[in-house]
């Protein structure tokens, strides 16, 4: 296996120890109604490191809550401006609180006091020319490849997916791991069928047994839900039921061993490879766990990611704020069609032109080389999808975390 | 050798040695022949990329299986070389959606 010994990262230092690999100034709306207000201030920053994110509702939600606070003070967010219409239920005190604990800028807009859309889009946009040059002032140190988190999701899957993209990922992961990297892959409802696979892999018979029963809290959501992980592109790229999709998936998790499961916003505790648990605990209440891939991202990247290699067998498009999307695509034909969206071309594996330990090795280098500031394709696109939604969560049992430190 | 020239075996993978099902590496034409197991096939129909054909004849209630694992419960006799796919193999979880000719419909249903 090559190694990643020759790899260097360089990230920018926060106050939490933990390091960023972008320095992105974001802007937060709290309610949709400050949506609009939200929007104007990111417009006068095109191309710049200014991304737009927010909550859509108005009623309170302690998941959403502690997803935006996870993701404001993530690293690789550099400075905040919350965008609050006044009346909202979100806590906007607590969390502009925790955004200025992490040392970093923020700032809160408040609509119904800066006096309407015009004057709270100018007093946005002044505070964030100024956030930008304080941010200019900032430089990289090195980076070890321990500090670094990365995440995988697959979207748009088909069933080349389960031999190309989704292994290539899984080959990467192993190297990121043996590098000293955590690495996460999610979607329990896309490992319906995988459970007793996963099980054997876990680092303690409790972690194994708390992976089964992840399993099938998301296959009995999904049945009330009435509704598989599964849509019509899935099938007519030629997968059949929810267990061979589930197979393919679970490919992007490598041979490492599992050593825990995270829920949404908890933070991984060393190297090695985690379970994301997407699935809400208790009776169906707010409708499917994850309504589209950007909902997963989100809660990867308040898990701490740095990136996330997104594998798609029939093409999407996506990125999203904070944290860089690297696309790995599965499918040759797709490829040909998409290839400005594609980071990387699985799809060789496909036609005798590359084998998955070269496509492995090419999405290493390739993390290593975006974590030190080169543009994905979607960042070069300008794709920034953000969506946060309501949720419901239990804290994660004893059993999940079996190596934390006390 | 037989005297028609097969289709290379590696237009169809076999994921793993166990399964009953092979993938299509390419996009197949109906009629063309490609070898399974050894065996000469005709395929009976045009395979897409991606999709499953199968490597020997299955019965109704017969499982499935791709990468060594089960993938669902073959609901029709499917011929050597037919396309396996939502007509003839449900799952044992959930019901799979599809987009319809006419309206958005599942296909099998194991819930009840």
């Amino acid at each position: 296996m090559t190694s990643t010994a020759n790899l260097t990262l360089a990230g920018y230092p926060r106050a939490d120890g933990r390091k960023g690999i972008r320095n992105v100034v974001v802007v937060a709306y709290l309610v949709e109604c400050a949506h609009h207000v939200a929007r104007l201030i990111v417009n006068a920053f095109p191309d710049q490191q200014v991304h737009l994110i927010g909550f859509p509702g108005c009623f309170p939600n302690e998941y959403a809550d502690r997803i935006m606070r996870r993701v404001l003070t993530h690293p690789n967010v550099g400075a905040a401006l919350v965008v609050s219409l006044g009346c909202e239920g979100f806590d906007k005190n607590g969390i502009t609180a925790a955004v200025a604990d992490s040392g970093r800028p923020v700032h809160t807009i408040t609509i119904q006091e800066a006096g309407g859309t015009r004057t709270g889009v100018k007093g946005g946009v002044e505070w964030v020319n100024w956030a930008l040059e304080h941010l200019a002032g900032q430089t990289r140190v090195p980076m070890r490849l321990d500090e670094l988190v990365v995440a995988t999701i697959c979207g748009g899957s088909d069933s080349t997916s389960g031999i190309t993209a989704n292994p290539a990922v899984g080959v990467a992961f192993d190297k990121l791991i043996a590098g000293g990297s955590a690495c996460i892959f999610e979607e329990t409802g896309e490992l319906v069928g995988c459970e007793y696979h996963m099980k054997r892999r876990a680092v303690t018979p409790e972690l194994g047994n708390a992976i089964v029963q992840t399993v099938e809290k998301a296959a009995r959501y999904y049945t009330i839900m009435g509704h598989g992980s599964f849509s019509p592109g899935n099938a007519d790229g030629g997968l059949t039921t929810q267990e061979e999709k589930s197979l393919g998936a679970y490919a992007k998790s490598g041979a490492s061993p599992i050593c825990g499961i995270l829920k949404p916003g908890d933070l991984p505790w060393g190297s090695g490879l985690y379970l994301l648990d997407v699935v809400p605990d208790g009776e169906p209440r707010f409708g499917f766990p994850n309504i589209s891939d950007n909902a997963e991202i989100v809660e990867l990247i308040a898990c701490g990611a740095h990136i996330t290699l997104f594998t798609t067998g029939r093409g999407s498009v996506v990125g999203s704020a904070i944290s860089p999307v690297l696309k790995v695509c599965a499918n040759p034909d797709t490829y040909a069609r998409l290839s400005e969206d594609m980071d990387v071309n699985a799809g060789r594996i496909l036609t005798g032109e590359a084998s998955l330990e070269d496509v492995g090795t090419e999405i290493v280098d390739l993390v290593a080389r975006v974590a030190n500031g080169e543009r994905s394709c979607s960042e070069e696109l300008g794709h920034q999808e953000f969506i946060l939604t309501y949720k419901q969560f239990e804290p994660a049992g004893p059993g999940c975390f079996p190596l934390k430190a006390a | 050798m037989p005297s028609s020239t097969p289709v290379p075996a590696s237009n169809l993978l076999l994921m793993s040695p166990e399964d009953n099902c092979l993938i299509a590496r390419v996009e197949l034409k109906a009629g063309a022949p490609v070898s399974i197991d050894g065996e000469a096939v005709a395929l009976p129909q045009d395979i897409h990329l991606g999709h499953k054909v199968a490597r020997r004849n299955l019965q109704p209630g017969d499982k499935v299986l791709r990468y060594g694992a089960i993938i669902g419960t073959a609901t029709a006799p499917i011929a050597i070389g037919a396309h396996i796919h939502t007509h003839n193999l449900e799952s044992d979880y959930l019901p799979t959606y599809t987009l319809g000719d006419d309206s958005h419909h599942f296909i099998g249903s194991k819930v009840q």
